[in-house]
């Protein structure tokens, strides 16, 4: 195992493990909790990436920060008001919010499918001197992710957050409950869109680059990370389930980490990925039917050990 | 005080279908008023509490709530003030949030002071355990539990717990013990009996039990085809029996009272 995780892999691996644990706990709040598939996570998260490239270009790292999940926002709105005002499905409506936002990244990014930002500061290099060249990303990020899990475990615990959780849990109870169903989703897909965004924005300062197909396959990621948080914390309380997210997260770097030390060619990352993804999807049920398996092997061999009168 | 006007609803007007749930009732029930409802299947009980309720507006009439038109407010700000059961206990909880985070999400609700951004202290946490314990059923020692884990019963008391936790104007009970084994049910009639004369409610309750529906509260209606067709109280009630109560009914309406649910629990 040591030859196969280095330190600096190691590094990488938690570094992007934290930067993507933003999309995954996006997914968390719609996925899990508000129990909508949003689709239009890919498009929001390049859109976090070009609005923070962008102003970042101008000279703003650090309010790219703010200018991304802003966008992020305004994604999460529009799915939202499709679902809520216009009565589309929640996939079809992130289907229509991704696709629109492909021309909107475009535009974005000025209408070239490719920015760089060697050459301007970002979140990350305003600390390198600071925290030192090993460790500035990973500190920059955890320090990021860290706060977000905060508010957002928080925020859960307030009325509006138990309102959103009550929303995707059980909406016969929330029709009779003083809660607006409509604006629970609202509120809860434009969070989960700021958090989407500020992920793109981060792995944009991080790679000091955006690509117009940068957030293509990230849905699927980011279940990924989000089931396999899951399957190892189980469904407790608010925090420890964060907390899970983030190690999925993390696992999920690493597995991809060791599938390119094995020299898994570049190309075939993506049947990586969503080999890890299935089996990560399937685990739950598979552990379920592992133990179901053994107590009837079990019960069997009991049952012949027995005075065999049944 | 609710007070209702010439209320009427049709469903699926203009086709064959049609069929009207509610033909022009007007009841006003007072404060501390605690009234039974009884009538066949198919009456309008329901569809009366819906209409109260907003899951639907009424096509004639108005609702008023302590002289306030409410008829056209949506469901989820009526909710404030109007509390519900139903009969099925799934309904009133929410299954994967623990039992602390569905009173407090119930508290944070309706309680006047709060803001989108309130969250539960340690002495309303307290005060749920308090209230916890008073149901008699072990729950104050599971707050951390999530709800799913609850038998109906237990879910069924948690909910009139929740609907409660903040005395609401009114309290609508739809059939809400008829899911549950007959212990459990006079438990959590018990309890209702219990949080609407502390709480000095405005409350009603559909009931097919007539037992419960002469021995609880102080006024009983029978609904028939979308009417209130009678509507007794005070020592008119005092001595009714059961079968006195079926015979008005059939003296009123012209016709035996037709519930499979009351005829069963005649039987018992
Ligand atoms: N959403 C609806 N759409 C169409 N018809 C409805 C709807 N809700 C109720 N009805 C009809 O209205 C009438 C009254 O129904 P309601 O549910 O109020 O009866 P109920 O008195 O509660 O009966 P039960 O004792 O069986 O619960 C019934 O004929 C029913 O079929
Ligand atoms: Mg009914």
């Amino acid at each position: 195992m040591s030859s196969l995780l280095s330190f600096p892999v190691v590094v990488s691996a938690l570094e992007l493990g934290f930067i993507y644990a933003l999309v995954a706990l996006a997914l968390f709040l719609s996925y899990s909790i508000l129990n909508i598939a949003d689709l239009s996570t890919d498009g929001c998260f390049t859109l976090g990436c070009a609005v923070g490239a962008q102003v970042a270009i101008m000279g703003h790292p650090v309010l790219a920060l703010f200018a991304a999940m802003a966008a992020g926002v305004c994604s999460g709105f529009i799915m939202a008001s499709l679902q809520t005002k216009l009565g589309v499905e929640p996939i079809l409506a992130g289907i229509i919010v991704n696709t629109g936002l492909y021309t909107v990244n475009l535009a974005v990014m000025g209408f070239s499918s490719n920015l760089s930002i060697f050459k301007n500061e970002t979140i990350y290099s305003l600390f390198k001197d600071w925290l030192g060249s090993d460790w500035y990303r990973l500190v920059v990020s955890i320090i990021i992710v860290v706060i977000v899990c905060a508010l957002l475990a928080w925020f859960l615990g307030t009325r509006m957050g138990l309102s959103i959780r009550a929303t995707g849990d059980n909406e016969d109870m929330v029709k009779a409950s003083s809660i607006n169903p409509g604006f629970t989703v609202t509120v809860g897909l434009c969070i989960s869109g700021s958090m989407t965004a500020l992920s793109g924005c981060l792995i944009g300062h991080y790679q000091k680059t955006c690509d117009i197909n940068l957030g293509t396959g990230m849905v699927t990621i980011a279940l990924a990370s989000l089931i396999i948080g899951e399957t190892l914390v189980g469904k407790h309380s608010v925090f420890r389930r964060i907390v899970g997210v983030i190690l999925g997260s993390c696992l999920y770097r690493f597995a991809i980490a060791i599938a390119l030390r094995l020299h898994v060619p570049a190309e075939c990352l993506k049947l990586v990925s969503a080999v890890i993804v299935a089996i990560a999807i399937a685990s739950p049920y598979l552990k379920q039917q592992i133990a179901f398996q053994k107590r009837k092997l079990s019960s069997a061999s009991s049952a012949k050990g027995g005075d065999g009168t049944c | 005080m609710l007070r209702l006007t010439n209320v009427r609803k049709v469903f699926n007007a203009g086709t064959v279908n049609e069929k009207v749930a509610l033909d022009g009732v007007s009841l006003t029930v007072n404060d501390g008023e605690f009234a039974t409802i009884i009538g066949s299947n198919g009456a309008g009980k329901s569809t009366l509490f819906n209409c109260i309720g907003g899951s639907f507006y009424v096509d004639e009439g108005s609702v008023f709530l302590d002289d306030r038109n409410i008829t056209y407010i949506p469901e989820y700000k009526r909710a404030v003030e109007i509390g519900r059961l139903f009969q099925d206990p799934m309904k009133g909880t929410a299954p994967h949030m623990s039992i602390e985070e569905n009173l407090a999400l119930a508290y944070l609700r309706a309680s006047k002071k709060t803001s989108v951004f309130s969250r539960i202290t340690a002495r309303e946490r307290e005060m749920f355990r308090e209230r916890l314990a008073l149901l008699n059923m072990g729950l104050e020692d599971r707050l951390k539990q999530p709800v799913g884990l609850l038998s109906g019963g237990q879910r069924q008391a948690l909910t009139l717990l929740m609907a409660t936790l903040v005395p609401p104007k009114i309290l609508l009970l739809d059939e809400h013990t008829a899911a549950l084994d007959p212990a459990t049910a006079d438990k959590v009639i018990e309890l209702t009996k219990k949080i609407v004369e502390e709480n000095h409610l405005a409350c009603l309750m559909i009931t097919h039990n007539m037992h419960s529906a002469l021995e609880m509260g102080n006024r009983t209606l029978m609904m028939d085809s979308g009417r209130i067709v009678l509507d007794i109280s005070g020592e008119e009630r005092d001595g009714l029996t059961v079968d006195g109560l079926l015979e008005k009914f059939s003296a009123g309406v012209g016709k035996e009272l037709d519930n499979d649910r009351i005829l069963f629990s005649k039987v018992e």
